[in-house]
């Protein structure tokens, strides 16, 4: 466990006046590992997502993050040592790209040549020539470059843990798969330590190292896809692992 | 003038100016009906023409209330008021005696109890009255009220705002005579007389010295009971004023039984349908009772058949009022947006209380314009301070209203991500919020802008001035011309500032928005 960069233990959320959104949930995540969080609307993995970086904290149980329990973060100072991706990209939209790709470096009091380098690098990273899209607002990009920006604004100050929120869930077929391959990597490139949430399997078993399975605030099964395959905990695994046509039949 | 004339007056004016202290401008108040100011402006021109004084004029004040509360707190030194009113509506007594008795009555107390001075009385009295069509009467041989009773439930009336609740109005006609009618309309004073015109009404209230009565062919019935009590006009003065400038008693002293019913009907006539200045109108019954020397040449009355032309010969006057339209409204509008903004912003911080104190805001907006500012009088007095005071409130609402809403619902996506990468709260206020809600405030903005220059056309009811003055008096004479006269142009100034307002919008928008698609 000590060398996990991130760890939920036995955590429950439960909202007034009777939602168990989770229920005793445990996971970590290594260092440089992707874990993806599977399941249907309302079965859990956002709220887990968001417990990692304290945009929600747990009615019981305990988070840890980077060795050190939860609690002991400054909210606002750890959000910003995180990355993080929501589904419909949440840039500015009064903001450049320039700007939203530099919103955390900013925050942190980089000086204004070290947010450009940064930015610039970025931008070259996630395949968006500078020159042509620097100045341009949100506006004027389309859904999988709006995208593509906010990849680079989440990892614009180096994070060592990045969370995502159904990044891909927005984009057409064709964008999607693209973003998926400068996924990857990006992954192998930097390898911070990520939590992907994805309602889709298919996807989970192509971009994470390991894949969580919940179901109505209940962890199923967590484990490398291969042993998913191999050992499905129990018929709703095996069900969706039919359905989603990933493993043997 | 030549030059030297000039520097001799400024000079004069120079040196005269340091014994002319404050105390030296008087402030002439009327009601908002013809005879109210046709009698406080020939208060105004006897005291410019006879005294060292200069006067103020406040014309048109909205009834007995407002301007009573203005004598009280100084906005008003002198206004004409009626003992009857005196007697019944402001000292709340029950309506008893003649004339005499009513007089020394309403003169004792009002000394006593708020160091008021009836001065002579005028001359006439000026009651209500009951008046029916002439046909109507002589078909059912109306001769007095009694009369009426007896048929009246078969009538509809007509009847002023205040006449229907003073209880030497129509109250007290029930108690006494028990005149009950099919239904009672309430109507404005100038309005009557077409409604019974147009046969929509059988019965009205009346002044004895209207002039309207001699135009239209109206029956003034009998009070055989002696219902009414006499309504004799008089100045009525603040006592630290006549301490302080006791040549104001003596002058408007020389009126004091000068002026019959007969004079004040054709005089108010003049007024009402002939579409006469006040000022000219009183320069000519000051001339006829040789107490001024009569105007030089009749100045030409401004032409009433054409608008246009109107517009043009008073175009010096409706400058001035669209200033000051323009000064009340924009006061206004700055002050909602200087305080209502911050209010929205502190709103949305506490989401709980939010929507109940915008509820209740909201009630500002149901508060009958008039009333609100009646009831500003008694703090601000009249004049801009109270009618600015009640735009400032009518424009809150709006303007919390959508800076609230907008700065909650502002994107929620950038607002989600912008804490997520660690925005704080206040960062996330300041840099995403409320940037990204300025059209939707900007909207309140301009909703309060329209509303405050429409609504600042109530303004000459207290005396503040503005575009409403040409639609006040116009509505009291009847006379569409004056009344577009200012409504036009309030009109205008209406649309200019929703066109401005929304340049400006357009200017704050951020970039990126616009036509952002």
């Amino acid at each position: 466990m000590s060398s996990s960069v991130l760890a939920a233990s036995r955590v429950w959320k439960r909202y007034p006046p009777a939602v168990e959104a989770l229920r005793d949930v445990s996971v970590d995540v290594a260092a440089g590992e992707t874990l993806a969080l599977v399941g249907e609307s309302g079965s859990g993995k956002s709220t887990l997502l968001r417990l990692f970086n304290r945009l929600e904290e747990p009615t019981q149980g305990h988070i840890s993050i980077e060795d050190r329990p939860a609690t002991e973060h400054e909210p606002v100072r750890l959000r910003r040592r995180i990355g993080y991706v929501q589904q419909d990209g949440g840039l500015l939209p009064h903001w450049r790209v320039e700007d939203n790709v530099g919103l955390v470096p900013r925050l942190l009091g980089w000086d204004a040549a070290r947010r450009r380098e940064r930015t610039l690098a970025l931008l070259e990273l996630v395949g968006l020539p500078p020159r042509d899209y620097l100045r341009r607002f949100p506006a004027e990009l389309s859904g999988g470059q709006r995208q593509r920006v906010a990849f680079a604004r989440a990892l614009a100050a180096e994070p060592r843990v990045v969370l995502l929120d159904e990044p891909f869930g927005a984009l057409d077929a064709l964008t999607r798969n693209e973003l998926q391959e400068e996924f990857l990597r990006l992954k192998t490139r930097l390898r911070p330590a990520m939590v992907l949430v994805t309602h889709d399997l298919a996807e989970a078993f192509r971009l994470a190292d390991r894949v969580a399975v919940l179901r109505a605030g209940r962890l199923l099964q967590v484990g490398p896809p291969p042993k998913l395959v191999a050992h499905p905990a129990d018929d709703y695994v095996r069900a969706l692992l039919a359905h989603h046509r990933v493993g043997a039949a | 003038m030549k030059r030297a004339d000039c520097f001799l007056a400024l000079a004069a004016w120079t040196l005269a100016a340091p014994l002319h202290a404050a105390g030296d401008r008087i402030t002439v108040g009327s009601k908002n009906f013809a005879e109210s100011r046709l009698l406080a402006e020939v208060f105004a021109q006897l005291v410019e023409t006879r005294t060292e004084l200069s006067v103020e004029r406040k014309m048109g004040l909205a009834g007995t209330q407002v301007c009573f509360a203005a004598l009280q707190n100084g906005d008003l030194d002198v206004y004409p008021e009626y003992t009857g009113t005196g007697l019944v509506t402001l000292l709340g007594a029950p309506p008893a005696g003649d004339a005499t008795r009513t007089l020394s009555y309403v003169r004792r107390e009002f000394l006593a109890r708020w160091n008021l001075h009836w001065l002579a009385p005028l001359g006439f009295e000026n009651s209500f009255e009951i008046a029916v069509p002439r046909a109507l009467a002589s078909a059912h041989h109306l001769r007095t009220i009694s009369d009426l009773a007896r048929m009246s439930r078969d009538l509809t009336a007509g009847f002023g705002h205040e006449f229907v609740q003073r209880d030497d109005g129509l109250p007290g006609l029930r108690r006494i005579y028990g005149l009950e009618f099919r239904a009672v309309k309430q109507l404005q004073q100038a309005l009557q007389y077409q409604a019974a015109a147009a046969g929509d009404i059988q019965c009205l209230d009346v002044y004895t010295t209207d002039g309207r009565l001699v135009v239209h062919d109206l029956q003034v019935l009998e009070d055989d009971l002696d219902f009414f009590p006499p309504y004799t006009a008089a100045p009525l003065v603040r006592g630290t004023t006549l301490a302080l400038h006791p040549e104001l008693g003596a002058v408007l002293g020389l009126l004091g039984g000068s002026l019959d019913a007969g004079i004040m009907r054709r005089a108010n006539l003049r007024v009402e349908t002939r579409g006469e200045t006040v000022e000219s109108v009183a320069r000519d019954v000051l001339a006829d009772l040789g107490l001024v020397a009569p105007a030089p040449t009749r100045s030409a009355a401004p032409r009433r058949d054409h608008l246009a032309a109107f517009m043009w010969s008073e175009r010096g006057s409706l400058a001035r009022r669209t200033l000051e339209h323009v000064g009340l409204s924009l006061a206004g509008l700055v002050l909602g947006i200087l305080t209502a903004l911050p209010l929205g912003l502190w709103l949305e911080r506490r989401r709980r209380i939010a929507e109940p104190v915008i509820r209740v805001l909201g009630i500002t907006q149901t508060i009958p314009s008039l009333a609100l500012l009646a009831f500003m009088i008694p703090l601000l007095g009249v004049g801009a301070p109270p009618a600015i005071a009640a735009l400032w409130l009518y424009a809150i609402f709006p303007i919390v209203r959508n800076a609230y809403t907008g700065v909650r619902d502002a994107d929620p996506g950038a607002v989600r991500a912008a804490t997520a990468l660690g925005m704080t709260e206040r960062q996330v206020l300041r840099h995403v919020r409320l940037p990204l809600a300025v059209p939707v405030i900007m909207a309140g903005v301009r909703t309060a802008g329209v509303l405050t220059v429409g609504t600042a056309t109530l303004a000459a009811f207290i005396g503040a001035g503005g575009l409403g003055e040409p639609i006040v008096s116009g509505v009291q004479s009847v006379d569409t011309i004056m009344i577009l006269s200012g409504a036009l142009p309030a009109a205008a100034l209406a649309v200019v500032a929703d066109v401005l307002l929304g340049r400006v919008e357009r200017g704050l928008q951020p970039r990126g928005l616009r036509g952002a698609g």
